[in-house]
């Protein structure tokens, strides 16, 4: 070994992130002490980020299979069957720390990093999502913090050519000093043709590709599995700093060398880099590596292999090439002017070799870096003593709407419900020319060349999730299965970013644990099992002052299909006349007596300032009932337009409607709710259809042909009104558009 | 028909390009690489597509101007064959010097996604034929840099000649007088910001592009 390291002193061991109980792991797994090099590869290895210690042992309880799947999490992205030979490729995670310390940098590296992941398995991405949460408007970052992460997203997504879709981007204080950014790809491939990261074949060439290594990011998984404290400036250095040209050029190679057979493994360097690449790749394939550190293309002079193998510089790729294929592959990268390197091989020692300068820098042995990995069971509060500590009670004093419509506007014009144009006209949406449909319940884009779409959605209602981390769990799946119907999709799968704050208390990690539970429990239930996903842990700021933890926010990104994009349903009214249905579980023809529907609702919040009361509960059979009738009678082209019942209840859902379609209605409430609850409640598994009037007789004959399951038999219909007329409530289009353009152009442009 | 469609490192429609030409013309165009020294023999159009070509580094369009294939779309240019630009591919034409002006950055200082509505102001060239004049189009646009920029002189002078081919009915990104696309002075070079493109089907949304494209290709009865 090499006698240049340092000895490794406890401060050494502190600065790598490493609890002293875990660098006696360290020294267990090598039987001797770690040099500089192999204490670093240990650190982001065995990092939150990397090694999901904390989370690993609830991420085991999620469902993850269902006959269409065809790989589930643990690889780099999840994989679904679509049909005709093809597969959708998909995943979202998060790039949360970075974003708030440079936020234009670390967004579209997000970006980036999730492109990789998903055309690394062989599929051409063909949308992109996101799922952004901001603090307080008036905070005094906030405003720089959104312009530049929408920037980032729109200068890497419009600059690669991949479509952004859809995004959810709210606001809440608890967001202040801790961003949330989390970015989805979804891509398409055939389904012979999956590329996985298992490095196999002793003597293999191991060949890096794309950019060269740079000092950037160095330690950026480190940084991201703690808390942020007074200098999350100072950490702007480990921020990486993308470039969409290259991923671009990337892209089209590695597509290239795919449609070849030169590649046995592939896997892209991600965070930890160069480490965390190699070593997942020799460790799935059950094998071992050995790496000539000195052919590494570096960006500068002079870099030691600790820097290399800790490097986080955007746009490298790692692979395996069955022998003899180097040339030709060499000559790809050549034409789209990328480097080519074979820097080391597949061994099968087990042991992760890295030479230097003619030494041996580094030789850890594979199986215990994975096997004495630390896994925690955290302690975490019970579901009672949550609600205690988290001050959950029931709605008291439940206030009415006197005005109904000077409440909408009120609504419209609130961070979280106001229009998202400023946001989302800065993204490319229709590069590729196969989008069908952005700005409604789901982003709509067409498979190449067939008949078929994928619809997606980003979904979590973070408030829900803090009052009752269970049913806001189930809440998020929810409604991303609601949002996936509304176009007319089959829901298939769903991704997901499990974004909390520090695991080591208690109460978070009760937030944590519920919240999977729930989820889990709904993607049973839904038959939409969890293909892939990513946790962000240490989601709280003290730089805000104060330990301030983030709302729980585990954001999930649902995929399905359409079979013929010919049905596929949208959100605007379409026509006068047009009768208006609100779909709804039976059993909330009246309201229960034992809630106040309104709690932790968003009018709530906007109108009367509380942030107050319990979250709506989810009856996952009255989903299953009403997104199968609703699939149904989009499917028979029975409904012009449909739409979810989410953020601001029914008002607001007709107000979206009337706005995209640039025509009122004249609705009615029921009489046995109160105002306030019938317009502004946010109870689930709801849905708002309108149908011509040449269709009701046909929309009635297959409501009326009774339940064929029993969930169906849940779901009531009841006619609430009719498309026409220019105005909503009492309140004139104009003032509704006016009060939903207002919040941005006025922040913004103010 | 002969087509060709140029591919330059970061073009990233020109699948979309390929796609709509294939659609209306019934024959794939040839797909030409910037690297390449020579066209292929015959061309009757070609087209150079949106994207960020080289990354908009230096500035957009600047250096595919200066690539190999450009000096061979130059001189099919001035040989009369139809070159179509299409945002970056405009980009592309006003740094190679086939068409006068500069695209400058948003006034928003924002990249911009949205249909646009367009006025057609030239009905007389191979590509604008088959509208009407003063008619409005709805045509995508998706630049950061469609800002068209050129002195009184020149603006005035496109002006007089009827090479501005749309406009904008509302300024989107500050160009001068709404310009969203002109023609050189002998009329078969076309640069637009909108892409005509993306509306070419009707799961876009809209076909007012398809006019365009069956113009080029000779087409118009079945369009």
């Amino acid at each position: 070994m090499s006698k240049a390291e340092s000895q490794i002193t406890p401060e050494i061991v502190e600065q790598h992130g490493l609890s002293a109980e875990e660098y006696e792991r360290v020294l267990n797994a090598l039987g001797r002490e770690p040099n500089l090099v192999e204490l670093g590869i240990f650190s982001v290895m065995w990092s939150e980020h990397c090694s999901y210690k904390s989370s690993r042992l609830h991420l085991k309880k999620l469902p993850t299979e269902a006959p269409w799947v065809i790989c589930g999490p643990g690889e780099n992205a999840g994989v679904i069957d679509i049909g005709d030979g093809q597969a959708a490729i998909f995943k979202m995670e998060s790039h949360n720390h970075p974003s708030y310390i440079e936020p234009y940098q670390g967004a579209a590296t997000g970006v980036g990093g999730i492109l990789r992941d998903v055309f690394t398995m062989g599929a051409r991405p063909v949308a992109n999502a996101n799922a952004l949460r901001f603090g307080r408007p008036d905070h005094p970052k906030m405003k720089h913090l959104v312009q530049g992460v929408v920037a980032g997203i729109g200068g890497y997504g419009n600059c690669v050519g991949v479509p952004t879709v859809c995004g959810e981007t709210n606001f809440h204080p608890a967001y202040d000093g801790n961003i949330l950014v989390n970015a989805m790809t979804v891509g398409v491939a055939d389904r012979d043709k999956i590329f996985y990261s298992a490095a196999t074949g002793v003597g293999n060439p191991i060949v890096y590709v794309g950019s060269k290594t740079g000092r950037d990011g160095i330690h950026g998984a480190t940084m991201a599995s703690a808390d942020f404290e007074e200098d999350a400036e100072a950490k702007r250095p480990t921020v990486q700093v993308g470039d969409p040209f290259t991923e671009k050029l990337l892209i089209e190679a590695c597509l290239e060398l795919m449609a070849t057979d030169a590649i046995v493994a592939i896997q892209d360097m991600g965070a930890a880099g160069l480490t965390s690449s190699s070593v997942e790749m020799a460790t799935n394939g059950k094998a071992g590596i050995r790496l000539d550190m000195d052919k590494v293309p570096c960006r500068e002079e002079g870099m030691t292999p600790y820097e290399m193998m800790l490097s986080e510089s955007q746009e490298r790729m790692l692979m395996v090439l069955k022998p003899g294929k180097e040339k030709m592959a060499a000559a790809i990268f050549e034409k789209w002017e990328l480097d080519f390197a074979v820097i080391g091989e597949v061994t099968d020692t087990q042991h992760m070799v890295l030479e230097f300068g003619g030494e041996v820098v580094c030789d850890i042995p594979l199986g215990p870096l994975a096997a004495d990995a630390p896994e925690y069971d955290r302690p975490y509060l019970s579901k009672e003593e949550y609600t205690v500590w988290a001050e959950i009670k029931p709605l008291d004093g439940v206030p009415e709407s006197n005005d109904v419509g000077a409440d909408l506007l009120k609504l419209l014009a609130s961070p979280n419900l106001a229009s998202k144009r400023w946001i989302s006209q800065q993204y490319d949406s229709q590069v590729g020319a196969d989008t069908l449909q952005t700005g409604g319940d789901a982003g709509v884009v067409r498979v190449h060349g067939t008949r078929k779409a994928l619809a997606i959605s980003t979904d979590c209602t973070p408030r829900y999730v803090h009052a009752d981390p269970y049913e806001g769990g189930k809440q998020a799946i929810a409604e991303a299965y609601r949002n996936l119907c509304a176009v007319g999709a089959r829901p298939l799968a769903v991704t997901n970013c499990l974004n909390f704050a520090n695991p080591q208390r208690p109460e978070i990690m009760a937030q944590f644990v519920h919240a999977l539970e729930g989820m889990g429990d709904a993607c049973l239930a839904l038959d939409f099992p969890i293909v892939s996903g990513n946790v962000s842990l240490y989601n709280e700021s003290k730089a805000t002052g104060g330990g301030s933890a983030i709302l729980p926010t585990p954001a999930i990104g649902g995929v399905g299909i359409i079979d013929d994009y010919d049905t596929m349903a949208t959100m605007p009214f379409k026509a006068e006349g047009d009768a208006i249905y609100l779909i709804a579980p039976e059993f909330w023809a009246r309201p229960d007596p034992t809630r106040s529907h309104l709690g932790k609702s968003l009018w709530l919040s906007v109108v009367h300032g509380r942030d107050e009361g319990r979250a709506p509960p989810v009856d996952l059979a009255a989903e299953l009932g009403s997104g199968r009738i609703v699939r149904r009678l989009i499917e028979e082209k029975l409904v012009s337009a449909v739409h979810d019942v989410s953020d601001g209840g029914l008002a607001a859902a007709l107000a979206e409607m009337a706005l995209a379609g640039n025509l009122g209605a004249e609705v009615t409430p029921s009489e046995a709710y109160s105002a306030a609850q019938w317009w502004f409640g946010e109870d689930q598994a709801r849905y708002v259809v309108t149908v011509s009037a040449d269709k009701v007789e046909a929309f009635n004959r297959l409501v009326a042909e009774g339940p064929e399951t029993d969930e169906a038999s849940l779901v009531g219909f009841h006619r609430i009104g009719t498309v026409g007329g220019d105005s909503l409530l009492g309140v004139s289009l104009a003032d509704l558009r006016e009060a939903h353009d207002s919040f941005f152009r006025d922040w913004m442009e103010g | 028909m002969r087509a060709a469609v140029i591919t330059f490192p970061g073009s990233n429609c020109d699948r979309d390009m390929v796609v709509a030409i294939e659609r209306i013309g019934g024959t794939a165009p040839l797909r030409v690489w910037h690297g390449d020294t020579a066209l292929p023999d015959g061309l009757d159009f070609i087209a150079l597509p949106g994207g960020f070509s080289y990354g908009d580094y230096l500035r957009s369009g600047a250096m595919a101007a200066n690539s190999p294939i450009m000096r061979e779309v130059v001189k099919a240019a001035e040989a009369g064959v139809p070159v179509l630009g299409v945002c970056n591919g405009f980009q592309v034409l006003a740094e190679s010097g086939l068409l006068p002006g500069a695209l400058m950055r948003n006034r928003s200082q924002h990249f911009i996604c949205r249909d646009a509505l367009l006025r057609v102001e030239n009905t007389d060239s191979v590509f604008t034929r088959g509208y009407e004049q003063g008619q409005t189009i709805t045509i995508p646009v998706a630049h950061h840099d469609g800002n068209y920029f050129a002195d009184a002189e020149t603006l005035d002078r496109l002006e007089g000649e009827g090479r501005v081919a749309f406009r904008y009915t509302e300024n989107y990104n500050g160009s001068q007088r709404d310009i969203a696309g002109i023609l050189s002075a002998s009329g078969n070079v076309l640069g637009m910001m909108p892409h005509p493109e993306r509306a070419v089907d009707a799961a876009h949304g809209g076909t007012d592009g398809k006019v365009l494209f069956a113009s080029i290709l000779g087409l118009l009865e079945a369009a």
